[in-house]
């Protein structure tokens, strides 16, 4: 039997994907035309191409994939005819394939509204590689942009403009809300201020009535005689099913597009079946990729002699715009007889949560998300499986306050059948049976199963299912580092110490098994550095240590290092200003202020390191640590000495906290501040911690954060005078490092502390566990043990031997490093 | 007929060049060739040292350990796990490396190229 394929996009090849498994006859060939340059590509998750991924991070399967399974893989040639008396085909290219059955999975193309000027060049949809890299080369001389169409796809696109820089963005919504299928105006509502946040603007109920500008656009106008500036348009208006081969091969196809097909996904001619985007069941055109593959899998089971149709798939969705988390599940909008909403709109955190309730109370039959997701697998399930709800049904998007459990809507209370995996379609009960199977991490679980594998976002239920399926089985679910180590960081932090182990080898070899490896390498170093404070290349620690800790610099793009050296507190003289610029001549590196008020050196050999740190040394310098999961920076402000707000001296104050904290090993990096006033311009509420001036002493404030989570420090105690702040800091500083799993944040740490920042301060202000002793001297001693592990690195010849690119040829440098110019200096050279 | 492989042994440095359960890089002619002393388990290996990845020259540079007891090293840039006897990608991916045969005579550690 000879299978024709049309179309190689997400559903096309899963398509291929499972027709292959299930064709363990061998009988079936299979012929795969696609009109794209490339393979079939996960086009869900086009937008991280521009957060770094590449094309072929992106893609589903290599081209060798198909030729190792037999299939015949025709790229860009799409198909241009079908003759159904002679069930062939006719490729752009030439190709004829006579078939016995064909299979349409030609997805569909952005609808583009008839709007005059939609040719103009600066206009673009979204939707394919090509697209986004025909975007990014305009973005970069555009300032002010545009997205016709404030539904899914449309944010995406503007979320896509802002990481392109194009920060001017504004939002067009023809509707009078955004994501008018998704959600109900009370969500929107928040959606747009939380989208305002990020630096969009948005506009509902506006209607584009021209594009303007002579070769490209230069602005456009508006049904209410506005105008605006624009010099890049991205069209996000909608889908178009690609019907049009089907049409002209006369198969049935809808009023408004789509081709027509039963439940078993066969077109108006039984040997021709659609699937995907591009056919319409019942009146719909699924724009999601699960009902998609749900498809394919009705047909592949079809070809295989079984029997499966496809009833309908719920259109249940969350957006994927980092920072504004939005979903609806089931039926959104229901009202009618009895049927209850349950709102909770809190204006103040910015969430927003609604849930649609059936009139006996029993049944949840969709809702609403904005602001905090986290429910969503949670809820779709229980709409999904009709799960009974609990008494207090408030519960399920509350959580149960005061009370034990988890709401009554937990993994626990799903049927089997619950399908947790969309995408791969894969029930509790697979998940739960390759748990039994022996399969007891997500990882494993994944490979078995094909769980999570997809989109990802059932990944948290899946670990949920399995810790759960391991409580039951009577297994002690244990929070270990590795395979190497059946015990949690700080377990091993306590055994450590009461063993007295000095090397990570000791430590495998007494507290360990096996011979160790990525994962239990770097937080058992990190743990035998916050320890004893020993320098961390020495006792053979060396190659125990992550990479960068290795190194003692952070390895960049091609293979270079960069260079940080400690500027306390921001503050540096113009001497030292100038011993800088004058390495970084010498050696040739690319030089930049940092976020954290120092300079980077980027781009140094690593047999120049040790050279480049010696004259740095020389000079006065010591490392920044800037590789380190250890102290970063203390950020200051220029404070009293010359502001005319400032209350007390912040920058003496920086200087002196960022000194005594240098070179401490901690589970994650850790970075301060101290502002002068309470204008707050060290910005030290982003902070791990942050100190900032009153009129009667300091404030200080714990477990800020910045990077992608951000959230504001938490004050811990008011007015209090330098060395009572420096004894509170002790004390913090050695619980975290002591108690938190590795490479977590003190803000993730105290989210997931029971008690909150009020336990936290009665341990570290009223010494609840009486450790606080124990705490300030282990800091006495890392203070008065420190030493700069740079100098200790080019004084020790065995040590500084290991900086050497090649052992068998310590003069050569790697002749692989390349770089381009920019801007009168180097950048790395682009990766692959 | 059975391929009669001919290997050409290089000597590439002394053992005590190569740092205790770490790697160092090689330089044969033009080629970069990563070479692990395994202390833990008394082995050596050899491999590639371009992480097919992303085309960086970085393996001898990170982490080596074990997987269910298969010894493997962890590239420093994304950490994509590469087994060390058979060359494999161990985290998922299609790309594997090439893998050369050591032994160490009197103290020199020799690296095995086949012609
Ligand atoms: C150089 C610098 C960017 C710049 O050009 O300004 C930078 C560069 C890097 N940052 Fe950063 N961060 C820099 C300031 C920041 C800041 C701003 C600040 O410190 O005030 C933040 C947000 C504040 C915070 O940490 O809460 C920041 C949040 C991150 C994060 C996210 C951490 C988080 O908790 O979410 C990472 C990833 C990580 O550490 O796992 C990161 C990781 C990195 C790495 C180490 C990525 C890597 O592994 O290669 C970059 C290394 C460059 C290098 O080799 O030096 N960088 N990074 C800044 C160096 C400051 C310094 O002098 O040491
Ligand atoms: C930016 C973006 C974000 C998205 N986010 C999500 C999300 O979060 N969740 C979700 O579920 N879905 C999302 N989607 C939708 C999802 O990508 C689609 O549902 C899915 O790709 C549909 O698969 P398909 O195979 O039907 O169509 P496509 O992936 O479009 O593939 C069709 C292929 O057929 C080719 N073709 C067309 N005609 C011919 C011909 N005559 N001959 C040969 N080849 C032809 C096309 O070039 C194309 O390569 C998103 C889509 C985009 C663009
Ligand atoms: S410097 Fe920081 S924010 Fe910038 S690319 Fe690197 S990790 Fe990301
Ligand atoms: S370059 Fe090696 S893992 Fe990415």
């Amino acid at each position: 039997m000879k299978v024709v394929v049309i179309g190689n996009g997400m559903v096309g090849y899963k398509f291929c994907e499972k027709l292959v498994k299930k064709n363990t006859a061998g009988n079936i060939s299979i012929v795969v035309f696609g009109e794209e340059v490339r393979p079939a590509y996960d086009r869900v998750h086009l937008s991280e191409y521009f957060a770094g991924k590449s094309a072929d991070d992106l893609s589903l399967a290599p081209k060798e994939w198909y030729s190792e399974n037999g299939i015949v893989l025709h790229l860009s040639d799409p198909v241009v005819s079908i003759d159904r008396e002679a069930k062939t085909v006719f490729s752009h290219a030439g190709v004829t394939e006579s078939y016995d059955y064909l299979v349409l999975a030609t997805g569909s193309a952005a609808f583009v509204p008839p709007i005059p000027g939609v040719e103009k060049e600066g206009v673009f949809i979204y939707r394919t590689i090509e697209d986004l890299e025909l975007m990014t080369d305009w973005a970069k001389k555009s300032k002010k942009g545009a997205v016709i169409g404030g539904g899914l796809l449309g944010l995406e696109a503007a979320k896509a403009m802002l990481d392109l820089g194009v920060t001017d963005t504004q939002v067009i919504e023809f509707a009078p809300r955004l994501m008018p299928r998704q959600i109900d105006d009370a969500g929107s509502r928040l959606l747009q201020s939380k989208l305002e946040d990020l630096g969009l603007t948005i506009h509902t109920s506006k209607n584009t009535t021209a594009i303007n500008g002579n070769d490209a656009i230069t602005s456009m106008s508006f049904s209410d005689d506005s105008s605006f500036d624009v010099d890049m348009l991205v069209i996000s208006a909608g889908i178009k099913p690609r019907d049009e081969l089907a049409k002209n091969a006369a198969l049935e196809v809808g009023p408004r597009g789509g081709i027509t097909v039963n439940d078993h996904l066969q077109t108006s001619d039984p040997f021709i079946f659609a699937i995907g985007e591009c056919a319409l069941h019942k009146g719909m055109i699924y724009g999601l990729v699960a009902p998609g593959y749900e498809m394919a899998d009705v047909v592949v089971t079809k070809l295989t002699g079984g029997e499966k149709s496809f009833t309908g798939f719920d259109m249940s969705t969350k957006l994927k715009l980092i920072g504004v988390d939005v979903a609806s599940f089931g039926d959104p909008f229901v009202s009618g007889d009895g049927i209850k909403s349950i709102v909770f709109d809190d204006s103040v955190k910015g969430v927003y949560k609604r849930i649609n309730v059936s009139a006996d109370g029993k049944e949840l039959l969709g809702g609403i998300l904005v602001g905090d997701a986290e429910q969503y697998n949670m809820l779709l399930q229980t709409c999904k499986n009709k799960v009974v709800l609990p008494p207090n049904t408030e519960d399920v998007i509350l959580g149960a306050r005061g009370g034990e459990g988890d709401g009554g809507a937990g993994v626990t209370s799903l049927p089997d059948d619950a399908v947790i995996c969309s995408c791969e379609a894969v029930t509790k009960g697979d998940i739960c049976g390759a748990v039994q199977m022996g399969y007891e991490t997500v990882d494993g679980i994944k490979k078995c199963t094909k769980a999570g594998t997809g989109c990802g976002g059932c990944v948290p239920m899946v670990k949920d299912l399995m810790v759960h399926t391991m409580k039951a089985a009577g297994k002690v679910v244990r929070n270990v580092l590795c395979e190497h180590f059946d015990y949690s960081r700080q377990e091993l932090f306590d055994l450590i110490k009461l063993n007295d182990l000095r090397t990570y080898d000791e430590v495998l070899t007494k507290l360990g098994k096996g011979d160790g490896c990525e994962l239990c390498k770097p937080p058992v170093s990190s743990i035998l550095a916050s320890l004893w404070n020993e320098v961390i290349l020495k006792k053979g620690n060396d190659t125990a240590q992550d990479s960068n800790d290795r190194f003692l610099a952070n390895i960049q793009k091609g293979g270079t290092y960069s260079v940080v050296p400690r500027i306390p507190g921001g503050e540096i003289t113009p001497e030292k200003l100038i011993v800088i610029g004058q390495v970084a001549k010498k050696y040739n590196l690319y030089t930049k202020i940092t976020g954290g008020q120092r300079i980077d050196l980027f781009g140094a050999h690593l047999s120049d390191l040790p050279n480049i740190w010696e004259e740095l040394i020389e000079a006065g310098f010591e490392s920044g640590h800037a590789y380190g999961k250890s102290l970063r920076t203390v950020k200051s402000c220029v404070g009293s000495t010359w502001c005319r707000f400032g209350l007390h001296d912040s920058v003496s104050f920086a200087i002196k906290v960022e000194e005594r904290y240098r070179g401490l090993r901690a589970p994650h990096k850790l970075k301060g501040g101290v502002s002068g006033c309470i204008r707050e311009c060290a910005e030290a509420q982003s902070k791990d911690f942050g100190i900032i001036a009153t009129e009667k002493g300091w404030n200080l404030y714990v477990c800020g954060n910045g990077g992608s989570k951000p959230q504001h420090a938490l004050l811990l105690a008011s007015d209090i005078d330098e060395e009572t702040c420096l004894k509170y800091l002790d004390r913090f500083l050695m619980f975290y490092v002591k108690t938190a799993d590795p490479l977590t944040r003190t803000a993730t740490w105290l989210n997931k502390m029971e008690g909150g920042i009020d336990y936290l301060r009665s341990v570290v202000v009223h010494d609840a566990l009486g450790m606080n002793a124990e705490w300030e001297a282990a800091m006495e001693s890392h203070v008065n043990s420190y030493e700069c592990e740079w100098k200790a690195a080019i004084e020790t010849p065995e040590l500084r031997k290991r900086f050497n690119h090649f052992v068998n040829a310590p003069e050569e440098k790697d002749p692989t490093v390349v770089f381009d110019p920019m801007r009168e200096q180097k950048r790395a050279k682009e990766w692959k | 007929m059975i391929a009669e492989k001919t290997i050409t042994w290089f000597a590439a440095c002394s053992v005590t060049d190569v740092p205790a359960n770490g790697g160092v890089c090689v330089k044969y002619n033009d080629t970069q060739i990563a070479l692990f002393h395994f202390t833990r388990r008394d082995e050596w290996y050899a491999t590639q040292n371009e992480c097919p990845h992303r085309m960086q020259m970085a393996l001898s540079r990170g982490m080596i350990g074990t997987q269910n007891d298969e010894p493997k090293v962890a590239c420093p840039f994304h950490k994509k796990t590469f087994s060390l006897v058979t060359g494999e990608c161990l985290s998922g991916d299609e790309c594997a490396i090439k893998t050369y045969e050591v032994k160490v005579e009197e103290g020199i550690v020799y690296i095995g190229i086949e012609d």
